[in-house]
């Protein structure tokens, strides 16, 4: 039978690569092989997935040094002859094996005012938006984020500067200021200013290079610097 | 749980410096359009200036008493004094990690110091 070598990170931050032989089948994904051997050779292999149809953001993990989407990647696209090499997401503690914490990864989202504000009550009718206006458009371009961490585990300006919100939480950001309904566009924008936001950017575009759902969150940090700019411009900020 | 959270609820989302970074940039973003015309203009004239061999002395003499080229200068020197110092300031912070009020004082030193060293250049050309 074809085998594949995999060399999958085991233990915590000084953990080790461990081989594993997995059996090679026809459209297999990287998930598929993960499971292959947590359930038949190492029960004590430790990582995350849920829905294995793209839709959650569970598994993303490091393969052959790159942050994937493990579910929707094929063990075709990524093998290496027949090796495979799979460990945590980047920038992100290891907690065991092939899961990270993400509390950081997702506290950025609420430190980049990554909560709508609703201006409206129960007694206001529906906000009309037009499908085709400026904000809903741009809008649209970002909001298909499942927070996999993909991005954030690709981004030099995070692995330089921990503080730095990453290119999620930014990307977030960008599609409630362009929510009409948003009632705290201020305070977003100034949340998102600064060294530790939009401005450390350095348009490497590896999030854009690497989002599974095709997101181009460096397009939207780009479209936060001009909104901060025009509202530091305004003295608004 | 997480400081986040706390900065959040307390109402204070800000991020530091918010305004001041805003400003930088613009002001690098600026100032990067007028060094993209003011190059452009310096290196046409240093071209020029060697291909028709001009010496030293001739190229003085076009520059002395020139309010044109000491206007030119002046803003040139003007938008390095802004730009530089800017982007070293964004480099120390990122590559040494240094990101205490002190390195905004330095980097303003340094921006006078460039500034002065510049229109000391200009100025000697002008009036020599």
């Amino acid at each position: 039978m074809n085998m594949l070598q995999v060399s999958v990170w085991r233990g915590g931050a000084d953990g080790e690569y461990r081989n594993y032989e997995v059996p090679r089948q026809e459209s297999q994904s990287v998930l598929d092989v993960v499971t292959y051997i947590q359930r038949s050779i190492d029960p004590t292999l430790s990582y995350r997935f849920a829905c294995r149809v793209g839709m959650c953001g569970a598994c993303a993990m490091t393969v052959n040094g790159v942050a994937r989407w493990t579910c929707r990647t094929h063990v075709a696209k990524v093998v290496k002859g027949n090796a495979i090499q799979i460990a945590p997401l980047a920038n992100l503690p290891v907690v065991k094996d092939l899961v990270t914490d993400m509390r950081e990864f997702f506290d950025k989202w609420a430190r980049a005012r990554g909560q709508f504000a609703p201006q409206a009550t129960r007694k206001d009718a529906f906000a009309r938006v037009a499908s085709d206006s400026p904000g809903r458009v741009a809008a649209n371009a970002g909001i298909e984020c499942i927070g996999c961490g993909v991005c954030y585990a690709s981004c030099d300006v995070v692995s330089w500067n921990p503080d730095y919100l990453g290119p999620a939480a930014l990307n977030r950001a960008w599609t409630l200021v362009n929510d009409v309904r948003d009632g705290a566009r201020r305070e977003r924008l100034a949340a998102v200013a600064g060294d530790a936001g939009c401005h450390a950017c350095h348009t490497h575009l590896s999030c854009s290079e690497r989002c599974p759902k095709n997101i181009a969150p460096t397009a939207s940090i780009a479209g936060l610097k001009r909104a901060v700019a025009l509202a530091a411009w305004k003295g608004e900020l | 749980m997480s400081s986040a959270g706390q900065t959040y609820a307390a109402g204070s989302a800000t991020a530091p410096g918010a305004k001041f970074e805003a400003w930088l940039w613009i002001a690098q973003r600026a100032s990067a359009a007028v060094l993209a015309l003011c190059v452009l203009v310096h290196l046409v004239t240093i071209i020029y200036a060697v291909r028709h061999g001009l010496t030293g002395a001739a190229i003085l003499g076009r520059t002395q008493g020139n309010g044109a080229a000491l206007a030119f200068y002046t803003l040139y020197v003007l938008a390095i004094a802004v730009h530089a110092p800017i982007g070293l300031r964004t480099l120390c912070q990122e590559w040494l990690g240094w990101r205490s009020a002190s390195l905004n004082w330095v980097v303003a030193g340094i921006a006078l110091a460039l500034f002065a060293f510049g229109l000391r250049a200009g100025w000697a050309v002008f009036s020599a």
